[in-house]
């Protein structure tokens, strides 16, 4: 089994170089997309695969493999949590690329738009996949450059103008990255997380430089993650690109490049102390309520959806900071461990409903040609299939049960109460309140009504594109009847994976 | 000296920031940006950095010798790469600014204002 955690960075990338060569062979650049829906079938399966494994899985690159106290090779996991992300990376893009085959005929050159994708989706699986904190700053490059390329994809001005300032708030964000890493490899003499996360205890978790270097760290991540006050990039970028990229960048680039990273490395490297739980929890809260409040005020589909995406992730984010302070002051485990299924749970479902809802809105611009809520109206009469997964995604997305976006907000909400945090908690339930109220007022404007001049002989989108939103409806409807299942199959092994090496890391507090 | 070039390294990381926010052309943005890379790649190579230490570069001496002279070989391998990565940032940087300006028809960032906040 652990041969095959090569095959999901090593088949996409590899697809993606061949799609540029096939594409300057004549007669078979009609082959890209089906090249490339391969490759991520492919990955997919693998990943499914990878959920029959009871026990983390370790690859040493090369075979150069640990030789006494250090290790040689770039080292790739695979534990609970990162078969959760593999999963979520991969039915996102899956539904993506589907629904991007006619979606995509307006544009010229969509080879490269498929070689693109590929690049980032390979990206992100070795990000979640890297054991090494150096390989992991790398991927997140790769899959940065190509979601800027994308995002400037229509050469438009207004997408040239999004994805250059997504380009250098991005950069600046690796470099304090690579900051990061360079004062925690300074300090250790380790790149393997798991080493340094060994050594890190004797040099004080919450020693100045450690502090420095963990600053540089999670204001990098927060700049990823566009976490509130780090988020400008984000409500231009994510609507400028073409809905499938708009689709994988909020569905699941915010999450493998920013939010997975921010809990790898404060639950399993730098250990979860006070300061960086306190960290989390005010980035997580002022995204969760600036983020709905920056959003409600929107018209343009697009637009409100790129805010809702703050806020829904500064749930997660703000699960996890709470989770992270149980562990550091030694609380119960039992609700730590709420905490972190109620986040985790949100992360999968945010990636179903939010790219779910992206992609209907893709769907809509490509019917009607505009994006303004005001001038849409009556939809549901034109385009049933299209309204039907909206609403299930407005649903999904507002906490109404049940859908599976309440059954994680739920569990986040009882586990801040549970944690001692009432005011958080009502927080919580409050922008929950907006975001229905936000949602609503989608579907007054956008599926109810009367039609309005644009909307007049609008027909449904293509098949293809329909397929891809009804599989994601699909997951948005039985995610939240099936959870006890898919709690104990997937995200039990994803939970444990973040609160296993606490308990070491706790002892090496206290000497 | 030892000190100092540590602080030089984070004084140019302040000095990149500052260009970012302060500057309203595009190109001084981008200069800002290969600031801060420049001097992350420069604290990378210093974390390896020894007073007095050889090239990297084991010849015929044991391994104990070699490794109490030698400087770090691992971050200079590791700022190869991110040199690597910088030079396709800064080529997608430069493309992306050539086409705004073709679009504009300026560098001004007070100019190009298509979108809002």
């Amino acid at each position: 089994m652990q041969a095959s955690l090569p095959l999901l960075v090593a088949i996409p990338l590899g697809i993606a170089f061949t799609i540029v060569i096939v594409a300057h062979v004549r007669g078979l650049k009609a082959l890209a997309g089906a090249l490339a829906t391969l490759a991520v079938i492919a990955n997919l399966i693998l990943s499914l695969y990878l959920l029959g494994s009871d026990e983390a899985l370790s690859l040493y690159i090369g075979r150069w493999g640990p030789s006494g106290a250090r290790t040689l090779g770039i080292e790739l996991v695979c534990d609970g949590l990162t078969t959760l992300m593999l999963i979520v990376i991969n039915m996102v893009a899956l539904v993506s690329i589907v629904f991007a085959g006619p979606y995509m005929k307006r544009f010229t050159k969509t080879w490269l738009f498929y070689s693109l994708f590929l690049l980032m989706t390979g990206a992100m699986c070795a990000v979640v996949l890297a054991g090494d904190l150096f390989n992991l700053f790398v991927f997140l490059e790769v899959a940065a450059i190509s979601s800027y390329a994308l995002v400037g994809f229509g050469c438009e001005s207004e997408e040239l103008e999004a994805a250059f300032k997504y380009l250098i708030l991005g950069t600046v964000g690796s470099g304090f990255i690579l900051l990061g890493v360079t004062l925690l490899y300074a300090m250790t003499g380790h790149l393997n997380m798991a080493r340094v996360a060994e050594v890190l205890p004797s040099a004080g978790l919450t020693s100045p430089a450690v502090l420095l270097a963990a600053a540089a760290l999670l204001g990098g991540l927060a700049l990823k993650a566009a976490m509130v006050p780090f988020h400008a990039w984000l409500p231009d970028a994510h609507p400028s690109a073409p809905a499938p990229i708009s689709a994988m960048l909020s569905g699941v680039l915010i999450k493998a490049a920013g939010v997975y990273v921010l809990a790898r490395l404060v639950f399993n490297v730098l250990g979860p102390v006070p300061e960086y739980a306190t960290v989390l929890m005010v980035l997580g809260a002022a995204s969760m309520v600036i983020g709905v409040f920056l959003a409600v005020g929107q018209w343009d589909f697009k637009r409100l959806l790129a805010y809702h995406s703050i806020s829904q992730m500064g749930y997660v984010v703000l699960a996890l900071g709470v989770a992270a302070e149980i562990l550091a002051t030694g609380g119960s485990t039992a609700v730590a461990g709420l905490c972190l299924f109620g986040g985790l749970f949100h992360l999968f479902n945010h990636a179903a409903f939010k790219s779910l809802l992206f992609l209907s809105s893709g769907s809509i611009e490509h019917q009607t040609g505009t994006r303004l809520l005001k001038e849409m109206g009556g939809l549901s009469k034109r385009m049933k299939v299209t309204s039907f997964c909206t609403r299930v995604g407005a649903l999904s997305i507002a906490g109404i049960p049940p859908f599976n976006g309440f059954v994680s907000k739920l569990f986040i909400i009882v586990g801040l109460t549970m944690a001692g945090h009432p005011i958080l908690a009502t927080l919580a339930v409050l922008v929950a309140l907006m975001t229905l109220l936000s949602f609503i007022k989608v579907q007054r404007y956008a599926l109810e009504g009367e039609p309005g001049e644009k909307i007049e002989g609008v027909r449904e989108a293509p098949v293809l594109m329909c397929v891809g939103l009804l599989l994601l409806a699909g997951v948005c409807m039985t995610a939240g009847l099936a959870t006890g299942t898919i709690k104990k199959h997937v995200f039990d092994p994803a939970r444990n994976a973040l609160m296993k090496p606490t308990v070491s890391s706790t002892e090496g507090v206290s000497e | 000296m030892g000190v100092a070039i540590y602080l030089l390294t984070f004084a140019l990381i302040l000095l990149g920031l500052y260009t970012i926010v302060a500057k309203k052309n595009l190109v001084k943005i981008i200069i800002g940006v290969l600031i801060i890379e420049y001097a992350v790649n420069m604290l990378l190579v210093l974390v390896g950095w020894r007073r007095g230490g050889s090239a990297p570069i084991q010849a015929g001496e044991s391994a104990q010798t070699f490794a109490a002279g030698a400087v770090d070989p691992l971050p200079q391998a590791m700022v190869l790469t991110s040199i690597v990565i910088g030079l396709g940032l800064v080529a997608l940087m430069v493309v992306m600014a050539i086409r705004l300006y073709e679009k504009y028809g300026t560098f001004d960032t007070d100019k190009i204002r298509k979108l809002r906040g």
